[in-house]
């Protein structure tokens, strides 16, 4: 077999993303920051959200250092929820963590991933499914402002 | 030596596999070992046979099963030359043992503004316990650095090392960078300071002959997984006086001399820190593969590593773009080699290796204050045991060339 069923995992978007990540930069105006750690290889994202007055995404942007996986699937990640108001955002997440544990979902969901649903096949290197969903689970919590563990997404307050 | 090599291939029945369509070629022995037909024979035997709960028992599977556990931890105790099996202590591995020390010589024996010395890069079972253990004392934690090629810096050693050290922990061999240290020297320090020294050996025992006495350590630990033993089981070994004077680490069964209603007295040792049921069928599992180990002899395992990494770190160094780290001289070398590729992140690297067949380990290696001294977050790491043959070290250039390849080419740039 050899490195031939790499190319499943690592698609040429999937190399373009991690090369040339979108939107790899700190946010001055962030009003929602996180920090999360992948603790089997030490990979550390650092995420920024700006949302509007409408609790839509205005901007959002990473910083940080990890495999070719989970940069690129934060870049992917980041074009994906940009413009998309909270809710929305928050339901790409759900999909794409159904989506990389094999959990069927409508085409409509997985098209509005744009390019992370390429990371579907992410699922036959289970090793490697942490990499990919770091970057939407950190969407995920600084959305919902849980700093200690728990869900709340009735209120949020600034940081 | 090969022909001897090719013939204990056959006794390690789960290298004789395919993964991911290729040969396995296993090189994450620094994590965990391979067990043989021996070791496995023997757990099946003890359990098909001899099961019983040890000591105490008066009737006939008890006796065996009690003759069967001691005999393993004299087995050992020959193994690393110890003075005295009640001078070996069975323990769930290395981490136990580490602990056990900490929590009990260490909780006895640290006061406020005492020092503690252990090195930069010591894995964390050698780490947080004297890193806790100074934080609840009020005692301070000092970290001996490396010198410009990833040993051991003996020169600080012996200015960090004062009256104020109570404990020196140290690691036999490093489990990143694959150099042996000095602990023999270490331990003299530390004793000429009235400090007593502790040696991790989980990646020392399974690779080198070890001799407890000669090295002169008051405490040494090490894990029996690493070592073709079961997981589950691992050993302390601590100078009779230390072990007498320490309190137990557990209470429960086993471990008790007499026990009233306000008050108790502890076992003699080594039974004063085996309380409860112990892992009987893996002390038994241990001492097969101490048999298995001595059969061979340490000192042909050493030298068949060691030619090993003599065959492949010159060649592993000499790929463009590969970085090794620790000593570069593969006399100064073990056969844990941790090493990256340019421009590519070691979990690519293993998942890349994987779909060649070859397994290695990536990531910060349970030693995160090491990656940030050498400003890193994570490395590969390949590491051999007396199983692994030229062909494999091959077979590891080859995927690590074509690993490079596959990432270089298409969209990936070539800086």
């Amino acid at each position: 077999m050899g490195l031939e069923k790499l190319n499943n995992l690592y698609r040429e978007v999937i190399l373009d993303h991690s090369d040339h990540p979108h939107h790899k930069h700190a946010l001055p105006d962030a009003t929602h920051k996180i920090t999360l750690k992948n603790p089997t290889c030490g990979d550390v994202i650092n995420l920024d959200i700006e949302l509007d007055d409408q609790d839509k995404i205005k901007d959002i942007g990473f910083t940080g250092d990890g495999c070719t996986i989970s940069q690129s699937s934060a870049s992917m990640m980041t074009d994906a929820v940009m413009g998309k108001s909270k809710e929305e955002a928050l339901h790409m997440a759900k999909t794409f963590s159904d989506m990389v544990m094999g959990k069927k979902h409508p085409q409509a969901d997985l098209d509005q991933l744009q390019d992370a649903a390429i990371l579907s096949n992410i699922m036959t290197f289970p090793a490697r499914i942490k990499c990919a969903t770091l970057s939407w689970w950190a969407l995920q919590r600084a959305l919902l402002k849980q700093p200690d563990g728990s869900v709340d997404d009735d209120q949020e307050k600034e940081e | 030596m090969d022909s001897t090599l090719t013939k204990l291939m056959r006794d390690f029945p789960i290298l004789d596999q395919k993964v991911n369509d290729e040969r396995l070629v296993y090189l994450d022995n620094a994590a965990t070992a391979q067990r043989p037909n021996q070791v496995i024979k023997a757990l099946t035997h003890f359990y098909q046979t001899d099961n019983a709960n040890v000591h105490r028992g008066v009737h006939t599977l008890a006796e065996r099963a009690t003759a069967d556990y001691e005999d393993a931890r004299r087995k050992v105790q020959k193994f690393i030359n110890a003075p005295e099996p009640e001078e070996v202590i069975f323990t769930k591995g290395c981490t136990d043992g580490l602990n056990l020390v900490a929590s009990t010589y260490g909780e006895a024996n640290i006061k406020k503004g005492d020092e503690i010395v252990i090195s930069i890069m010591e894995h964390h079972s050698n780490l947080i316990p004297w890193q806790q253990l100074a934080i609840r004392k009020g005692a301070t934690l000092k970290y001996i650095h490396l010198t410009d090629d990833g040993e051991l810096d003996l020169d600080e050693a012996k200015t960090l090392i004062t009256d104020k050290t109570k404990i020196v922990a140290v690691a036999h061999a490093s489990n990143v960078l694959g150099t042996v240290n000095p602990i023999k020297q270490l331990a003299q320090i530390a004793h000429q300071h009235g400090a007593i020294f502790v040696g991790d050996g989980a990646q020392a025992v399974p690779h080198m002959p070890v001799d407890v006495q000669d090295l002169d350590v008051d405490f040494y630990a090490f894990s029996g997984h690493k070592m073709m033993g079961p997981t589950g089981i691992g050993i302390l070994y601590g100078k009779r006086e230390l072990l007498e004077a320490m309190p137990p680490y557990q209470y429960g069964g086993e471990m008790i001399g007499f026990v009233h209603q306000q008050e108790s007295t502890w076992a003699e040792l080594p039974y004063k820190f085996e309380a409860g049921t112990q892992n009987i069928a893996g002390a038994v599992g241990l001492g097969a593969a101490v048999d298995y180990l001595n059969a061979i002899g340490m000192s042909a395992v050493q030298a068949h590593e060691q030619q090993l990494v003599n065959y492949l770190l010159p060649k592993l160094e000499a790929i463009d773009g590969v970085q090794v780290y620790g000593p570069q001289d593969p006399a100064k070398h073990t056969g844990v080699i941790a090493f990256n590729l340019e421009n590519l992140h070691p979990h690519d690297v293993a998942t890349a290796l994987d779909m060649e067949g070859v397994a290695v380990r990536a990531g910060h290696h349970c030693a995160q204050p090491l990656m940030e001294y050498l400003g890193l977050t994570a490395t590969a790491r390949a590491s051999l045991y007396l199983y692994n043959t030229q062909a494999d070290a091959d077979r590891l250039l080859v995927a690590i060339q074509e690993t490079k390849e596959f990432f270089n080419h298409g969209s990936r740039e070539t800086k």
